[in-house]
């Protein structure tokens, strides 16, 4: 039984298969389409460059021909622990031997005043995208609530529309949470130069409008006008089902590095689990397509009596303009940062070492930088930084095989 | 539909009718072509649906671009003949094209 359609739980079912798992499969999804990709919503599909059937993972009838019983439309209310059950909103009840809980993390929600005026919205789902499209259809000023990568990657598909952005963020710079202050500063000058008001230190204090959105109000009192806002401030993983259950759940559910919860009956995985990164020594949840694959990928390896760790690399991409990001680890704690290249050619790379140890790189526009640099991460190299910071010189020679000890 | 075939390392082979406008893995991916993983979804991040254009038709496909390019320097085993199947685009002009895949992704 696998609780959510999104990316770990389609993973995780295949997955099942191909680990020859025989018995039945069960996939429960809220939502109504086919599992799909959610990267696109904020760009090519919010742009309406990609039809709906290219965002889903796997055709229809994958689900059929690998007897996996996809329940689409259908919430999951309660697990029953004792009685290994899962009871749906419909009050079905579904009885499991294994569980995985593949709920993922949606948006924070901001309780400001007008924030259910028609013209603020969310994005999740291809319902979302889809409203999205609809209210940026309508409008000529978009503002966007929160610099992290979806506020961003949206900004880029709104200016190419034709859009006055606008982006409201808290913290003194874009993407604080997940980039260093370099990264930042790349991708604060890009969306400066595409015309995009990025403001900094900038708290909301509500929208308003008369039935529908007029202005996005600032605590400072100033009034933005505008006729379409998004509000994309991080995601929240869903834990409930889990907390209810009495399992752990801290900033998600709490997961061993097999991805088993403390029940040894239910594991969890992708955005809404809480592990121990092998890699880095500390617990940690990640919001991406990766690890949701390639946690799902363990977990469903585990599910069928295996011991699979998961201790995959973390990384992560976006696209904005002509610009792709690939970043690989994780560079909180870092006490070095060596820039390789030079940002203005919008070519660049940052590496953050700690102790010069390479903890993560995040490439602009330079994939080699990016998979060498992940494969550093991998290998918790040090590697030399004059290397990392000459644009001429061959990382690929860093990651030969050290030469062996003489006998 | 033009055809495209798929084949495997140990030479089982899967002919496709690819739609046109479709990439040479989203083609793969619906027709449960195994080997093409396709992480990414197709932005050309991941450098998992990495195949070899058969010889006869590398003219028709072109060469990848920079990006791609580098993507690919890093795969396993990278052979002149290395392709992203997501930066291809099935066309008429594709019809009998035939990709192999690699022993590994990424």
């Amino acid at each position: 039984m696998i609780i959510g359609a999104g990316q770990a739980g389609a993973q995780a079912a295949a997955s099942l298969r191909q680990e020859g798992f025989a018995g039945a499969i069960t996939l429960l999804g809220e939502e109504t389409p086919p599992p799909y990709q959610r990267p696109p919503l904020s760009k090519a599909y919010l742009m309406g460059a990609l039809e709906e059937s290219r965002l889903y993972l796997r055709p229809r009838d994958f689900y059929e021909k690998n007897a996996i019983e996809l329940r689409l439309g259908a919430r999951a209310l309660r697990i029953d622990r004792a009685g290994k059950a899962v009871t749906l909103e419909s009050g079905e009840a579904l009885a499991y031997d294994k569980l995985l809980i593949a709920t993922g993390a949606p948006p924070r929600r901001i309780p400001v005043p007008g924030a259910d005026l028609p013209g603020v919205a969310y994005l999740r789902t291809i319902e979302d995208s889809d409203a999205l499209r609809a209210v940026l259809a309508g409008a000529r000023r978009l503002v966007i609530v929160g610099a992290g990568y979806i506020g961003l990657e949206v900004a880029a598909a709104a200016r190419k529309a034709g859009l006055e952005v606008t982006i409201l963020e808290l913290a003194p710079r874009a993407l604080s949470r997940v980039a260093c202050p370099q990264v930042s500063a790349f991708f604060h000058d890009l969306h400066r130069a595409a015309g995009v008001d990025l403001r900094l230190e900038t708290a909301l204090a509500g929208f308003e409008g008369a039935g529908r959105l007029e202005a996005a109000v600032l605590q400072s009192g100033e009034r933005v006008a505008c006729e379409a806002a998004l509000v994309c401030v991080g995601a929240a993983p869903e834990t409930q089902l889990a907390e209810d259950a009495g399992l752990k759940v801290e900033n998600g559910v709490w997961v061993d590095e097999t991805a088993q919860t403390e029940d040894p009956s239910i594991w969890a995985a992708g955005d809404c689990a809480n592990h121990p990164s092998v890699l880095y020594g500390r617990r940690v949840r990640l919001e991406s397509v990766p690890n949701a694959i390639d946690q799902a990928k363990a977990a469903a390896a585990n599910m069928t009596g295996k011991r699979v760790v998961y201790d995959a690399t973390p990384w992560f991409w976006s696209d904005q303009y002509d610009v792709k990001l690939q970043t690989a680890g994780l560079g909180e704690g870092a006490d070095q940062v060596i820039a390789r290249g030079d940002p203005k050619s919008k070519r660049y790379a940052v590496f953050s070492l700690k102790q010069g140890r390479l903890l993560a790189v995040d490439a602009m526009n330079d994939p080699a930088s990016f998979i060498a640099g992940k494969k550093l991460v991998a290998l918790k190299a040090s590697p030399n930084p004059k290397m990392l910071a000459d644009p001429a010189a061959d990382l690929k020679s860093l990651l030969a095989a050290p030469p062996k000890e003489q006998d | 539909m033009p055809k495209i075939t798929y084949i495997e390392q140990n030479g089982t082979e899967h002919v496709v009718d690819a739609e046109v406008g479709l990439s040479v893995m989203e083609a793969a991916v619906r027709n449960m072509v195994p080997g093409i993983d396709a992480d990414c979804g197709g932005a050309c991040a991941c450098a998992t649906c990495h195949v070899y254009v058969d010889e006869a038709w590398l003219e028709k496909t072109g060469k990848p671009e920079a990006m791609e390019e580098s993507m690919l320097d890093f795969a396993y085993e990278p052979k002149p003949n290395s392709r992203l199947s997501c930066q291809i685009r099935v066309s008429e002009a594709l019809d009998g094209l035939v990709v192999r895949l690699p022993e590994f992704q990424g």
